[in-house]
């Protein structure tokens, strides 16, 4: 038994609730217990990475009871990536706040720590409720980070997440309920071994807890009709906490692959995730196109991108499953990127200036061209260059140009799609929608792009080294996984036939 | 037994939803009060109704799993009793919080309009 497992549960944990003894004023103490928390953190995550390639199934049980009976924490292929994706993020996000925003409110610190926590449990987690307790205990920390900076705008939008959230949460208690119920486990392992022996009369009972269960972790995820929550609230946050929520949706996403494919092995439902999947892609592309601010803009790319996961894992390909958690990645660090990047950006505008964006092109095109051209060749300061260097990056991310891995993950996307013969009508509709969704992301950024940085009048802004610092990490780590494209997809391949062929992990959990 | 627990779990959660979709912010809380004692009857009765079982049974007797209620959906129960009360909590200051900032009590923070 390999205590590694456990230790990025515990580590933020024990830190989060040691730090609530210390006085509020404390700030740098603080600071540096979070950042060491983090860092050891996500070294135990690339650790966990490296053990999980070589020996796929890492078990942790908790008191050394045996499972079915006891808690266990598993970490495969697929929960250690997580693991080190969500590091990544608190790290980024950690050092973004250190400039200014981690004094913008009590207990930055313990919410960050506690979100990492959660965020850590649900995906090592080898069981039904205990997914539940780590959901509630991210979406809790969550909830103060939403808040954190308070303000009117950030407090009538917690609002509607919290109640949304919480009527999430009691359908999700409802699945775990029916799914006990009929099978008398709790524990992954043992459900997907009990689930294909259940008596046709009782099956029923058992899909339909199964699809109350999905329907939580789908709100989660953002799938339309279930998130129209998700931009304004993300719109809403500070940009640390918009940073780490990047991944919050992907919790949803995550949940629906392990659950999905090792209680049925990807057969009844995906349909539903597939169609499911293409209308929440289309709805982000058309929320992107129509957004008037930045936030909500890099919201509905969240949006688009959790549509694309949905839809290319509802086809139930491992292939295309594995390129799914490549554009996982990608996406995620790219829209984290974004959410950082959008505040720096913000400040170099008026306030509002953003609103008037779209209007603006759409009326007032042909006032701008008839303007003498006084100032011409404003000289681009460093800070704004290196603004929209990253800016531009995000844009080729999110719509998938080379040479950023966005462009690696839709080309291996429409290689998976494209593969079957003859290729099955939906899988052309989801191509189309794919090619539409870089299209309208390239315009989208390019719109806004223009506007702020070959804007005449504009104030440059004061950026420290420390809040481009997590932008440019983010970034490297996106161009560094195009650098390293054939290791990863190697990896996520192997991540991907794992999660379609689950008896290593079934056996792995239960044996004695 | 099992009408009386059926139909207090229907009309704590149709009451519930039905205040959950009410534009006030004291009445949304309740609601999801209401909703959750809904849903926490529900887990405990998903451990099958029996009456007559025994928690424990004295030392010496052979071991007999049919003799005992499933202790399982009680410490679910438990455990969320526990998390839905502590989220109450949590939206009862954030709804203080937006009634301050706000000066209404409205949902979306503004009074519609007439």
């Amino acid at each position: 038994m390999n205590h590694l497992v456990i230790l990025p549960v515990v580590l933020p944990l024990a830190v989060g609730a040691a730090m609530l003894l210390l006085d509020e004023r404390r700030h740098k103490l603080k600071a540096a217990l979070s950042a060491a928390s983090i860092l050891v953190v996500l070294a135990a995550g690339i650790a966990l990475l490296r053990l999980a390639d070589a020996a796929p199934v890492q078990v942790y049980r908790l008191g050394d009871w045996p499972p079915p009976f006891g808690i266990v924490l598993v970490a495969d292929r697929l929960s250690a990536l997580m693991v080190v994706l969500a590091g990544v993020l608190a790290a980024a996000a950690l050092a973004f706040s250190l400039a200014r925003w981690h004094r913008a409110g009590p207990r930055f610190h313990v919410l960050l720590q506690f979100l990492l926590m959660g965020l850590n449990g649900a995906f090592l987690t080898g069981d039904l409720f205990n997914l539940f307790v780590f959901f509630e205990l991210l979406l809790a920390a969550s909830y103060g980070l939403t808040l954190h900076g308070s303000g009117t705008a950030r407090v009538s939008a917690s609002l509607h997440y919290i109640a949304i959230n919480l009527s999430a949460s009691l359908v999700f208690l409802i699945g775990v309920a029916l799914i006990y119920g009929v099978t008398g486990t709790l524990n992954m392992a043992d459900l997907a071994q009990r689930i294909p022996r259940i008596p046709m009369d009782e099956r029923v009972l058992l899909e339909a807890g199964a699809a109350i269960l999905g329907v939580a972790f789908l709100v989660k995820a953002g799938m339309w009709p279930l998130g129209f929550w998700l931009p304004s609230t993300y719109a809403a946050a500070s940009a640390p906490a918009a940073a780490l929520f990047a991944i919050l949706s992907k919790v949803g996403v995550y949940a629906v692959l392990r659950l999905w494919l090792l209680f049925f092995g990807g057969g009844p439902g995906g349909e539903l995730l597939l169609y499911g999947g293409m209308v929440t892609l289309a709805f982000g592309l058309l929320g992107v196109l129509a957004s008037q601010g930045l936030a909500r803009l890099a919201g509905f790319s969240l949006l688009a991108s959790s549509g694309t996961l949905l839809a290319v894992i509802g086809t139930g390909d491992p292939a295309a499953t594995g390129a799914a958690l490549y554009y996982l990645v990608a996406s995620t660090l790219g829209v984290s990127a974004l959410f950082l990047l959008i505040e720096l950006v913000e400040r170099a505008r008026e306030p509002g200036a953003d609103i008037l964006a779209v209007t603006a092109a759409a009326f007032l095109g042909a006032d701008d061209e008839q303007e003498p051209q006084e100032e011409v060749g404003v000289a681009i300061p460093a800070s704004m260059a290196l603004l929209g260097l990253s800016f531009a990056c995000c844009a080729l991310l999110l719509a998938g140009l080379p040479p950023l891995p966005g462009f690696v993950a839709k080309a291996a996307l429409l290689a998976a799609l494209l593969a079957p013969d003859p290729v099955p009508p939906a899988a052309w509709a989801l191509l189309a929608l794919l090619s539409l969704s870089g299209l309208a992301a390239i315009i989208a950024m390019g719109r806004a792009g223009v506007r702020i940085f070959w804007a005449t009048q504009r104030s440059v802004p004061r950026v420290r080294v420390i809040e481009m610092a997590p932008v440019a990490l983010l970034l490297g780590l996106c161009l560094a996984l195009t650098v390293a494209a054939g290791p990863a997809m190697r990896y996520l391949q192997d991540t991907a036939q794992a999660l379609h062929a689950p008896r290593a992990y079934i056996e792995g959990v239960l044996a004695k | 037994m099992e009408l009386i627990l059926s139909l207090a779990i229907g009309v704590l959660a149709g009451s519930g939803v039905w205040l959950l979709l009410r534009p006030r912010t004291f009445q949304v809380v309740i609601g999801l009060s209401l909703l959750s004692y809904a849903v926490n009857l529900f887990i405990f009765v998903m451990g099958w109704v029996r009456g007559g079982k025994a928690a424990f049974t004295p030392p010496g007797t052979p071991v007999d799993p049919l003799l005992f209620a499933d202790p399982l959906p009680q410490a679910l129960v438990l455990t969320a009793i526990v998390i839905s009360f502590a989220m109450t909590a949590l939206l009862l200051v954030v709804l203080l919080a937006a009634r301050g900032l706000t000066g209404t009590d409205h949902v979306d923070g503004r009074e519609p309009e007439e």
